[in-house]
């Protein structure tokens, strides 16, 4: 079980409250997206929800009990996070670094199982960095970087994961890679994932629930189906669009409208167009 | 235009270059009405530099009255205007004169030269101590008190001068390898570890020598007192030098300040531009360190004050800058003859007491974190 | 309604046992020893190092007369005229001094390097050397102290403006969400490069205010010299070594951890702060107690760490600790015996070795790591 719970949360820096009285959940055994204009809190959210950041108000339970009162790596077998902007000691290789994500399960004494070695066995076959084990990370590229960080992630097993924005600096097909490998994660394990996007489109096509926010509250939440509609895009991001059903995988898919595409085109001017 | 928001982007406003994060626009934390060039704030901005002016004449006024003997205003007009060789009072404030100018002349170099170093390395922290320069000339002048029997303080300008640009090339030349550039962190740190470096060889001669380190040690306080006008001219043509071409580069630190790609999209010559710039620098830095022996946090902390009052416009920070380093080097010197009688506290030891808690402040202010 | 095409093979299902089980049990096996030979071979070099500054020298001691020495301290049999003052009294305790503080400047320089992510930062850089030297320095110009009294207030020293330079960079400004893990050891390092200059001008004054004797005898101190090494100080520094180097051990785990950014390794379970805090303490201490005894000795601290990096081919606490004890044993060595052979019989102090010796080194280190830094 692992249901994270969000209860009138705030959480500030300083003196300035970010989120303020937010409750949710995040269901179990689902992918959650979260999304929202630029500095809308998402990824304070997702610091508040994984004990980053500690409630100024408020809690976060997971399965009932406070986050905070955990022990801290006991936390982190059920819960885990990738933050946003992961830095990586000089030189390291591959495996090495995957195998970091080992360390919640590992006693005092660290010492290292076949147990650990399988799943980090695991999480780089399904992340297909398999190939990358021994080569130093700054060898690798952006794309490649940021599956070895995924590996590491997932070599922690957890039942939770918390992703903040994995597919920044990401080309659309590693995007979708990316994605494609959280929801094997979900369907096969079951593991309950929140990530924030900042792509609606892509956030609507793989995602099962969806938090809009909007200056710190949720403004929506629920299936993409019933939350990505043209008033909320109006509503959050201040854009005008159309939303329509994607042809691919029929989850909303948002055409911006913009200034200079006001008028749809009608179909006899894409024919003297073309 | 949208900027990628890898690039450094100019905080609106606010004297500060910290890098937007990606994924989200960083709070604006400039305080409003900090507009540039508006017809009123110019006007305001004049009367504050009239103001300091001022405010540098009455203090150099003190300079002359204040110390182990402490003289009335009107026996300092009188030795000014009427000068008696008889009157022993009247000979005491001729003796502060030279150091009255030299508090003068060494602030106005190291303000502009901070200022500017500030602005060519577009990093808030840069300053002669922290980036090295002060350790360059220092390692310069022990050699040449060792090897070349320099005793007196003109010999000694030379050295300091080649030590002082020699260290500059070096530290700015390390730091700007590697992919981001000179951070101010790998600045910093070049400069501290290239400090640390020369003053090691430094010591190597001190330790076998106790004559040159009976020598050294009072140049290295870094002083205004003690010189004679025999110092003061031979520095005055690099000083004057060095102040013109920084004076005239508030515009190009103006664009500098944007990065180099932009400043290159609005045609300038990045490359030339920092050059001139740091040739000006080295001449300021070069000429204050000679005079007055390393003097470090003056350039760091006035720039920073200053920019409180003008924003990020460099053809304003210069001047004011240029007019407030002296006041502030003047009263660090006046301070340190009254505060330790009958003996003195140099002026280098009071910039560093007041500099260190403002450079703290500013760390944690955040300015520093460009990173 | 979701178009899923049929159940996929989702990479989990694949086969999970280790593809090359052999090949990865055979690595496992072999590491260790691979691991452990240079490190060995380092450990060996230093053994070796200081058997030969202790037997060798400007005076020579045999093997057999050096046990006979030794054995005979202890039970109280008969001395050896002059070897025997010299070997206890002078050249052992240096070198077990010697070792000690290259093992904590080792160890030190290692884990600030580490912790701020920058091989450049060092206790002698970011301010505490300077926080040492300006206590003791101040202890000698104006109480005329010598001995012990300058060590306490060097200690006090290195670990007040240690307090101060921590409390700078746990305040400030929050970072915002998505701030690199990095933020509070560039202000770390950032404060302690301010505060250095700020007591180099301290000291640097209070050298005016002395007469020259004192001012020469300050500055031997300041550069960090084995002159005063007896064995009261030896003992003094087994003791905090004995409780410090288990807390590096211990630390050395979430060390790793932290290595990845402090949100990384607060989701890993690493209790951020109370861990930093614990490196940062303990590698003050290692620093603090090092230049109490020996005062601020160049570079030892910020060498070891990038040498042995490319004696061991990785980044090894271990290795840093040894490389240490070689540094100084080498430098000392040199000063003692070689150097007053090149200059007409100063003996100078170790520190001016390390730094003569470490600023070119510095420099070179300075250009290929910021090529690497890309």
């Amino acid at each position: 079980m692992a249901i994270l719970n969000a209860k009138d949360l705030t959480l500030q820096y300083e003196q300035r409250k970010v989120v303020e009285g937010l409750s949710t959940e995040i269901p179990e055994g689902k992918v959650t997206m979260i999304v929202g204009a630029n500095a809308c809190g998402k990824s304070t959210l997702l610091r508040g929800l994984s004990r980053l950041l500690k409630p100024a108000g408020g809690a976060v339970t997971l399965d009932g009990k406070d986050i905070h009162t955990r022990p801290a790596r006991e936390l982190a077998r059920t819960l885990g996070l990738l933050p946003q902007h992961p830095t990586a000691p000089d030189g390291i290789t591959v495996r090495d670094l995957v195998g970091r994500g080992r360390y919640p399960h590992q006693g005092f004494f660290r010492s290292w199982s076949a147990a650990d070695d399988a799943a980090v066995q695991r999480a780089l076959e399904a992340t297909d960095t398999f190939g990358l084990a021994e080569r130093s990370i700054d060898e690798l590229s952006g794309g490649q970087r940021q599956r070895v960080w995924i590996a590491m992630a997932l070599a922690q097993e957890t039942d939770v994961l918390l992703l903040d924005e994995p597919t920044t600096y990401l080309d659309l097909a590693h995007q979708v890679e990316v994605l494609d490998l959280v929801t094997d994660l979900n369907r096969s394990r079951g593991t309950t994932v929140a990530i924030v996007l900042h792509d609606l489109n892509l956030a609507a096509r793989y995602a099962d629930h969806v938090i809009a926010m909007k200056g710190g509250r949720i403004v929506a939440e629920g299936p993409a189906i019933d939350v990505v509609t043209e008033e909320l895009v109006f509503n959050v991001f201040g854009l005008e669009s159309r939303v329509v059903p994607d042809p691919i995988s029929g989850t909303p898919l948002i055409v911006p409208i913009g200034r200079h595409h006001a008028s749809p085109v009608s179909t006899n001017e894409l024919e003297i167009a073309s | 235009m949208k900027l990628s928001t890898t690039t450094t982007v100019q905080g609106r406003g606010s004297g500060t270059l910290v890098p937007a994060g990606p994924g989200g626009i960083s709070p604006d934390a400039s305080a409003p009405g900090r507009g540039s060039g508006s017809r009123g704030t110019a006007g305001k901005r004049t009367a504050w530099l009239l103001a300091a002016v001022v405010v540098l004449a009455v203090v150099s006024a003190a300079s002359l009255a204040i110390g182990a003997r402490g003289l009335p205003l009107n026996t300092v007009w009188d030795a000014l205007t009427n000068f008696n060789p008889e009157d022993g009072n009247h000979a005491v404030v001729i003796a502060r004169i030279p150091r009255t100018v030299l508090g003068l002349l060494a602030g106005v170099a190291l303000g502009l030269a901070g200022a500017a170093m500030q602005g060519v390395a577009r990093n808030p922290l840069a300053d002669p101590g922290i980036l090295g320069l002060n350790a360059g000339a220092a390692l310069a002048v022990v050699v040449g008190i060792y090897v070349f029997g320099i005793g007196s303080l003109t010999g000694y300008i030379w050295f300091a001068f080649i030590g002082a640009a020699a260290a500059a090339v070096v530290v700015y030349a390390i730091a700007s390898r590697g992919r981001d550039g000179a951070t101010p962190v790998k600045l910093a740190l070049a400069g501290a570890a290239l400090s640390a470096g020369l003053f090691s060889l430094m010591n190597v001669i001190l330790v076998s020598s106790q004559d040159t380190l009976d020598r050294f040690r009072f140049w290295q306080v870094g002083s205004i007192g003690g010189r004679d006008w025999s110092v003061l001219l031979p520095a005055l043509p690099f000083l004057a030098v060095g102040a013109v071409i920084v004076l005239g580069g508030g515009r190009v630190l103006n664009s500098l300040a944007l990065g180099d790609d932009i400043a290159r999209g609005l045609g300038q010559n990045v490359g030339l531009a920092r050059g001139i710039m740091a040739l000006g620098i080295v001449l300021l830095c070069g000429s204050a360190t000679a005079l007055a022996g390393p003097i470090g946090f003056l350039g760091l902390v006035i720039p920073h004050a200053v920019r409180l009052l003008t924003g990020p416009d460099y053809r304003w920070i210069l001047p004011f800058s240029l007019v407030s380093a002296p006041i502030l080097l003047i009263t660090a010197d006046i301070i340190g003859r009254v505060i330790l009688l009958p003996g003195e506290v140099p002026a280098g030891i009071m910039t560093a007491i007041v500099g260190a808690p403002v450079f703290v402040w500013l760390i944690r202010r955040g300015k520093g974190a460009g990173l | 309604m979701t178009a899923l095409k049929s159940a996929p093979e989702t990479a989990f299902d694949a086969d999970t046992s280790p593809k090359h089980p052999d090949h990865l049990q055979l690595r496992r096996v072999l590491s260790p020893t691979f691991f452990l030979r240079p490190t060995f071979f380092l450990g060996l070099a230093v053994v070796v190092m200081f058997a030969v500054y202790v037997l060798l020298g400007s005076y020579t001691v045999t093997i057999p007369d050096f046990f006979t020495i030794v054995i005979n301290h202890l039970t109280g049999g008969e001395k050896i005229p002059g070897a025997s003052f010299i070997v206890m009294e002078h050249k052992l305790p240096r070198a077990v001094v010697g070792t000690m503080i290259g093992v904590a400047f080792g160890l030190a320089g290692a884990l600030f390097q580490t912790m701020l992510r920058n091989p450049l930062a060092s206790p002698d850089i970011i301010g505490i050397s300077y926080g040492a030297s300006a206590a003791a320095v101040t202890a000698i110009v104006i109480f005329g102290a010598s001995g012990a009294v300058v060590s306490g207030a060097a200690l006090g020293g290195a670990l007040g403006v240690a307090a101060i330079i921590y409390a700078i960079s746990r305040g400030g400004s929050g970072a915002g969400g998505g701030s690199r893990g990095n933020a509070a050891g560039n202000r770390l390092i950032l404060a302690g490069v301010g505060i250095a200059a700020a007591l180099h001008a301290v000291v640097n004054f209070l050298m005016t205010r002395a007469d020259i004797r004192t001012a020469a005898d300050a500055l031997i101190w300041l550069n960090g010299s084995l002159n005063s090494a007896t064995w009261d100080r030896a003992g003094v520094l087994a003791v905090s070594l004995l409780v410090l180097v288990p807390a590096v051990i211990a630390l050395a785990g979430p060390l790793r951890i932290l290595e990845l950014g402090d949100d990384a390794a607060a989701g890993l379970g690493i209790k951020v702060n109370a861990a930093r805090l614990g490196l940062v303490l303990t590698a003050v201490a290692l620093a603090a107690v090092a230049t109490a005894a020996a005062g601020p000795v160049a570079f030892v601290a910020f060498l070891a760490g990038p040498i042995s990096r490319r004696i061991v081919r990785k980044p090894s606490l271990p290795a840093s600790a040894l490389t240490g004890a070689l540094i100084v044993l080498l430098a000392d060595f040199f000063a003692s015996n070689i150097a007053p052979v090149i200059l007409d019989g100063t003996v100078l102090p170790v520190g001016v070795i390390t730094g003569a010796l470490g600023a070119p080194f510095l420099l070179w280190l300075l250009v290929t790591s910021n090529r690497k830094e890309a």
